[in-house]
């Protein structure tokens, strides 16, 4: 039988005592990549962070499954393991570990850190501590460095191009289409994504294959992801919806 | 007198294999393959090796530097006061144990003096008064190491170090305690530091004593410089009351104390004095303390005294636990919490220490790694 890469089903995350995910839904199968449109404060960083066990997201209620299994018990290292990875919006700065170091525990070895960061232009950046004085633009492709050595199966970006001048888009988008297996057939790539974005200025540079849009905490509707940005960039995220619903019912 | 060999398995002028690995740890090579100017290693109270290996440098034991130099004996207790508590009162009752060392004029002496006290007897209480000259234009690099046998569970050591850093000179001091947890420590140290002259002094303890109480003081005239730099890790049982002081008596005299402390349940307090006494001295102290469990304390105490208009004195403190979205973030990178701390916590101390020969760098950044693993454990 072949099982999806995440489930999300019916998940209720809140932050405190505040409700923010209110019975979401998602699959998405391996080789596919999936991309979220919201407002801000629609829940997309809480959905992302819930996925990876952040204990600031507490999950209510719902199931997330990867791979087949659920991993609500799981800490966050054993998701990673498992094969989930995310690039933050806003990391923190941890002072005194270099990226080098943490690279270095990442992968166990030295091997590959240098080429990778060189793709990157981050080579000069090794030795610095992470994210510490980092430019936007530094820090998302210091995230995407990170990512890529560990190279996950299902690869979650937060809000990728926000803070980004387009030079440093470009070579993001060039870097993430690679990590997702771009340029092989669609039956061979194994490597999933899903994109948190609330522009949808990425999906001109990496092409996804759903979208999604969340609105108050709930996945609302789903379908060809630059269809739904057009309708968003010309009505606004709630006609958006009402559009796709009514398009869902005839 | 010879110096000591490591050979595996000999048993050479008293000391084991397992004390010359305890040795190591503290930065003292005994086997001879890494560069040294010169070593002075005295065990208990004896004098194991005295030896100098390059022109212009000069290693003897106090007592003979006394009968040598009739000068000497103005330099004993001179910056340091017999009467500044019962320890130094203690120890001006005894004939001094302890090493004279000294960079004559002119002299660059670029590799680094090894020097180690090292407890071997159970119980042993040890006074040492050492005295370093860095003569008008000289360079001198002193490691001391301070350590127990294995064995040794008890004992004191309580040691006066005067240092004379003379125009233009420049002595780095580097001391590495690796003692035992019932062992009660209390250097007292002082600093002239002349016209030009840089003095730097870099502590570093890393295991648990009972008590190490250590506050020396520098003074600066003018255009001359004192550092002061140390790494502590405080795990539970360990009591360390540390810090330094700089009075810049003189213009352009400048200081800086940099402090990093982690309690891992141990107690640490980071004192640090500034004193800025003349036109254009500039001092700057930071005192950087990581808490990692509920038990034990780190208490920072920065004191800055401007007693001259013009001068410059600033200080940073913080005290805190990790961030839980630094461990998290890690987390997300596949480390476990244990792994992820460690990694904060090498960082946090990994303070890189200026005029420190590559070996002994690496030897330190070892302890810390050990140290900081070793709090998973």
């Amino acid at each position: 039988m072949n099982t999806s890469l995440l489930e999300i089903d019916n998940l209720e995350v809140r932050i405190g005592d505040k409700t923010i995910l209110h019975g979401a839904n998602l699959t998405i199968e391996g080789g596919t990549v999936h991309v979220i449109f919201g407002p801000n404060g629609s829940g997309k960083t809480s959905l992302v962070g819930a996925i990876m066990g952040l204990p600031q997201y507490e999950v209510t209620g719902g199931d997330i499954k990867f791979k087949g299994e659920s991993i609500l018990s799981l800490p966050i290292h054993e998701r990673a393991k498992l094969g989930i990875g995310l690039a933050f919006q806003r990391p923190p700065a941890v002072k005194g570990v270099t990226l080098f170091h943490l690279l270095k525990a990442v992968k166990g070895s030295e091997d590959n850190i240098l080429p990778a960061a060189e793709s990157l232009n981050l080579k000069d950046y090794l030795h610095r501590d992470i994210n510490k004085g980092f430019s936007g633009g530094e820090i998302k492709r210091s995230e995407i460095l990170q990512l890529k050595l560990m190279d996950p199966a299902l690869l979650m970006l937060d809000e990728p191009e926000s803070g980004v001048d387009f030079e440093n888009i470009v070579l993001l988008s060039d870097i993430i289409r690679e990590m997702l297996q771009k340029e092989l057939p669609i039956t061979n790539r194994k490597k999933s994504g899903l994109i948190i974005t609330h522009t949808g200025f990425i999906i001109q540079h990496i092409q996804t294959d759903v979208g999604h849009v969340i609105l108050d905490g709930r996945i609302l509707c789903s379908g060809n992801p630059q269809e739904i940005l057009q309708i968003i960039r010309k009505h606004g995220f709630e006609k958006c919806v009402e559009c796709l619903e009514k398009r869902e019912k005839r | 007198m010879r110096g000591v060999s490591g050979e595996e398995g000999e048993e050479i002028m008293g000391l084991s294999k397992s004390d010359i690995r305890k040795l190591q740890k503290v930065g003292y090579d005994a086997s001879g393959a890494v560069p040294r100017a010169g070593t002075f290693l005295t065990r208990d109270h004896e004098v194991v090796s005295s030896e100098e290996r390059e022109k212009g440098l000069e290693i003897l034991s106090l007592e003979v530097a006394l009968r040598k130099y009739s000068w000497v004996e103005e330099l004993v207790f001179e910056l340091v006061s017999k009467e500044k508590d019962d320890y130094t009162k203690e120890l001006a009752k005894f004939s001094p144990v302890g090493y004279f060392i000294r960079a004559l004029p002119g002299a660059r002496i670029t590799k680094p003096v090894q020097s180690c006290f090292f407890i071997k007897t159970a119980r042993f209480s040890q006074m040492v008064h050492n005295i370093i000259v860095a003569e008008p234009e000289s360079e001198l690099h002193i490691i001391t190491g301070c350590t127990t046998a294995s064995y040794v569970k008890q004992g004191s050591h309580i040691g006066v170090t005067e240092f004379y850093v003379r125009e233009n000179a420049r002595l780095s001091y580097t001391m590495i305690h690796d003692w035992a947890p019932q062992v009660r420590v209390f250097p007292r140290s002082a600093a002239l530091v002349e016209a030009g002259g840089t003095f730097i002094s870099n502590y570093i303890a890393l295991t648990a004593a009972e008590l190490v109480q250590a506050y020396p003081m520098a003074t600066v005239k003018r255009g001359g410089v004192a550092r002061f730099n140390s790494i502590i890790y405080a795990p539970q049982g360990a009591h360390f009351d540390l810090g330094a002081a700089a009075k810049l008596i003189e213009p352009e005299a400048k200081a800086e104390i940099i402090s990093r402390a982690v309690s891992d349940g141990g107690e640490v307090v980071a004192r640090g004095y500034l004193e800025g006494g003349a036109a254009n001295t500039k001092g700057h102290m930071e005192c950087s303390g990581l808490l990692l469990r509920g038990e034990g304390s780190i208490h920072a105490v920065p004191e800055l005294k401007g007693i001259f208009p013009e001068t410059d004195l600033s200080h940073e403190a913080a005290v805190g636990k990790i961030a839980d979205e630094e461990i998290q973030y890690l987390m997300t990178r596949g480390l476990d919490q244990d792994t992820a701390t460690s990694l904060i916590v090498r960082g946090f101390l990994d303070v890189r220490l200026k005029g420190l020969p590559p070996e002994l760098q690496l030897a330190i950044d070892t302890m810390i790694k050990k140290a900081s693993l070793g709090r998973t454990m």
